[in-house]
């Protein structure tokens, strides 16, 4: 077998070896058991006693949801004039100017909703002060929210009728302490050692062998890069991301990178399990979401070690695959594994320019966004599949023309009426998000924005569409990678992407909170021989095929007009 | 909601100092220890620095190894790659005027001996690697240049090839900047 398939295969062997042990520690972790790394207790009572906060008072869901927003709304104001004021604040080596008000809008909304769209670059757009006490400040805390959020769903199916779910200060805090921190220390030092630059000097200068004088970008990236792929945040410390050698030096830490960024979202789905004592549920999800990410992942490997047809025309060797846009120490089959985790995932981190990617694996990471559960992101992807289950169980309940129920609570209008607004949601804000894009496009192409609409597109025809198409789909999977080829910092872009990434943020976890707690209210009724069990097999191959129709309905004819149309005219 | 603006902000000021001036000062430290000492790991030659190992670099004059297409002309102050799509004319345009120039100046090849690294642009624009047959394929027009034994060359890529992580994990590579400083230092 060759090496660049061994690689990802021990990639991901690696992956489950580390997330699902991880997932029954965060369930004993969160549900107060005792577990080795309770000696941060005394870490956790000081940060408690320093912000004013009782860690043993008991929130319902509603104030869960708005000590959620509160803290959110205050990192929003803070950060949006950090940004706008970088040039006049310490930690500024390289001497970069102020974000414009516009950019730095949409800067803040996709820091703070663990999206990192960036339609800045790090070394231009950012100090060492903003990537710090912004950035790495948010995709802590914002990794932390949707961990946060999931626990208190995973509280509410715990005990048979509840409303006290726990605190929300107190999931949050050991999001942080027991998970997110440590972690990332390891995760940090692993780069450290590899070659991720981690000292504070600015820029360099150096006479290459040539003798022509280079600049070379640096800074403390190994910290950041470490948190930016566990808590699935994406944004990179360099414009190109983790396809930047320092950001990712070598094959190692492109295993170790591809592995943090998948750990914690599949441990989620065990600590779900685990926390509701109902373990066979958390098999069948994971191998529900395991069985999606196969379906994405094989085709994806296939289309890009098949290397360009239009190259293979020209009668040199692709070997290994396509090479456009990639890096030689990653090779087209890592390349492939990483495009399609960082985007089942909403990391979007990437390692690859996606824009130069094979038309069909440009539709299959399109697909992973638009589905956005397949493990899904740090917390929110077990909230996203969550949504599915109540459809799922809702819909076999009229098949079988019984109540629908979901772990001995009746599933009823309300809960199926938030479920179905929030599926819907997701593909509402991406096309109307395309399409208003599309008209601006062909109606007003020489607005005097910073980039004007005719110059958006980096490449004509059907790719250019799927460029507009990928940029909403990222901003509402909260994703953050991009067709980067797209001029996305002016003022359209970075409003229309702002509102998309709100909407695609806060509605998705207060809709499956507000169900779960909704659910937990209602009277327990025992399992009797008449009850929908939902942790067989059969119901989870129900909710995927929810998943898919929902998925395929809304998006199949956006599809067809990008990459399909593209595959086509490139095979002919 | 005004009961949990003041535990937000105080939160928020907590938080800030253990994540964003102990954590990264501790990696910081740590980082010391690290062969680069945290700032890169430095490449010399006869003792002056010439680049950084990650970094890639431009290479065009006949005698040295030359890397892969830079987006971005290997400044890295920056990075970028094409963002270009598979099917885009101009894009194929420019793989084809490359190949041209690659067969231009080694006219021993076969189109079929160009390995597709070295006809595309890089992601990063600073890629410091080349595949093995990248390397190969140039052996005989350095050598001709620097008037060696084509073996000779042979043998300084070889040395700077480095193998699967493990022996086991992912692809070959040479680094362009390392395999042209030893045969630098290989002339005198």
């Amino acid at each position: 077998m060759n090496t660049e398939l061994l690689g990802i295969i021990a990639t991901y062997g690696l992956t489950l070896l580390i997330g699902i042990p991880l997932g029954i520690y965060l369930a004993k972790m969160f549900a107060g058991e005792k577990v080795w790394t309770d000696f941060l207790k005394p870490l956790e009572k000081g940060i408690y006693k320093l912000s004013g906060i009782n860690p043993e008072e008991s929130m319902n869901w509603k104030q869960h949801m708005k000590a959620l927003l509160t803290i959110n709304l205050v990192w929003l104001v803070y950060g949006f004039f950090a940004l706008i004021y970088q040039d006049k604040l310490p930690l500024n080596p390289d001497g970069n100017l102020g974000q414009s008000p516009d950019l730095a809008f949409n800067s803040i909304i996709s820091f703070v909703v663990n999206c990192n769209l960036q339609h800045y670059s790090g070394e231009s757009g950012a100090t060492y002060f903003t990537q710090h006490f912004v950035f790495m400040f948010l995709q802590f805390v914002s990794a932390a929210t949707g961990i946060a959020a999931a626990v208190v769903l995973f509280k509410a199916f715990r005990d048979k009728t509840t409303t006290s779910l726990g605190n929300f200060w107190v999931f949050f805090t050991r999001s942080i302490t027991r998970l997110l921190l440590p972690l990332s220390v390891v995760v940090a030092i692993i780069l450290a050692f590899n070659g991720t630059t981690t000292s504070y000097e600015g820029k360099d200068k150096y006479i290459s062998l040539q003798g022509d004088t280079v600049n070379v970008s640096r800074g403390p990236a190994a910290g950041f890069v470490a948190i930016k792929h566990l808590g699935t945040n994406g944004g990179g410390w360099f414009g190109v991301n983790s396809t930047h050698p320092i950001e990712n030096p070598n094959y190692l830490t492109n295993m170790t990178e591809a592995i943090s960024q998948v750990i914690i979202p599949v441990a989620m789905i065990f600590a779900f399990g685990y926390f509701i004592r109902r373990k066979k549920m958390a098999w069948v999800i994971f191998g529900i979401m395991t069985l999606g990410m196969m379906l994405l992942l094989v085709p994806t490997v296939i289309s890009e070690t098949g290397g360009s047809p239009a190259i293979a025309k020209m009668g040199i060797s692709q070997a290994t695959g396509a090479m456009e846009g990639k890096e030689v120490r990653f090779g087209p089959t890592a390349t492939a594994y990483w495009s399609t985790v960082t985007t089942i995932i909403s990391t979007g981190s990437i390692n690859s320019m996606h824009d130069s990617a094979m038309p069909l694996t440009g539709m299959y990471q399109l697909i992973a966004m638009m589905m956005n559960c397949f493990y899904g992101g740090c917390g929110v992807g077990i909230l996203n599949y969550f949504i599915f289950i109540i459809i799922a169980v809702f819909i076999s309940g009229l098949m079988v023309g019984r109540t629908p129920e979901f772990l001995g609570h009746k599933v009823e209008a309300r809960e199926v009426k938030i479920a179905s607004i929030i599926a819907l949601l997701h593909p509402f804000i991406i096309l109307v998000g395309t399409a208003l894009a599309a008209y601006t496009i062909t109606y007003f192409p020489d607005a005097g924005w910073a980039v004007k609409p005719a110059s958006w597109l980096n490449n004509p025809g059907f790719h250019g569409f799927s460029e507009m198409l990928y940029e909403n789909t990222s901003a509402a999977a909260n994703n953050g990678s991009g067709f980067e080829g797209l001029g996305d910092n002016n003022i359209f872009w970075n409003v229309v992407t702002g509102f998309v990434l709100i909407l695609g943020r806060f509605l998705p976890i207060i809709g499956p909170v507000a169900i779960a707690g909704l659910l937990a209210s209602k009277k327990y009724i025992p399992e009797s021989a008449g009850t929908l069990k939902t942790d067989t097999l059969t119901f989870g191959i129900m909710t995927f095929v929810v998943i898919v129709i929902i998925a395929a309905l809304a998006f199949f004819p956006a599809l067809t007009l990008g990459p399909v149309a593209e595959y086509f005219t490139l095979i002919k | 909601m005004k009961k949990y603006i003041i535990p937000s902000l105080r939160l928020t000021g907590v938080l800030m100092v253990l994540l964003c001036v102990i954590y990264p000062l501790a990696i910081a430290y740590a980082g010391k220890f690290t062969p680069g000492e945290g700032s890169g790991e430095k490449v010399t030659k006869n003792g002056k620095v010439v680049g950084y190992a990650l970094i890639g670099q431009s290479f065009t004059k006949p005698e040295y190894f030359w890397g892969r297409p830079s987006a971005v002309g290997y400044n890295a102050a920056g990075s970028g790659g094409s963002n270009k799509g598979p099917s885009n004319a101009d894009y194929l345009k420019d793989v084809s005027g490359r190949i041209d120039t690659l067969l231009k100046y080694h006219p021993y090849l076969k189109k079929s001996d160009i390995p597709a690294d070295m006809v595309t642009a890089s992601g990063s624009g600073l890629d410091p690697n080349i595949s093995e047959a990248g390397a190969i394929m140039q052996i005989k027009r350095v050598a001709a240049y620097r008037k060696l034994d084509e073996r000779v060359v042979a043998e300084a890529v070889v040395k700077n090839t480095e193998g699967p992580l493990f022996g086991l994990f992912g692809p070959s590579r040479v680094n362009v900047l390392k395999l042209n400083v030893a045969l630098d230092e290989l002339k005198k």
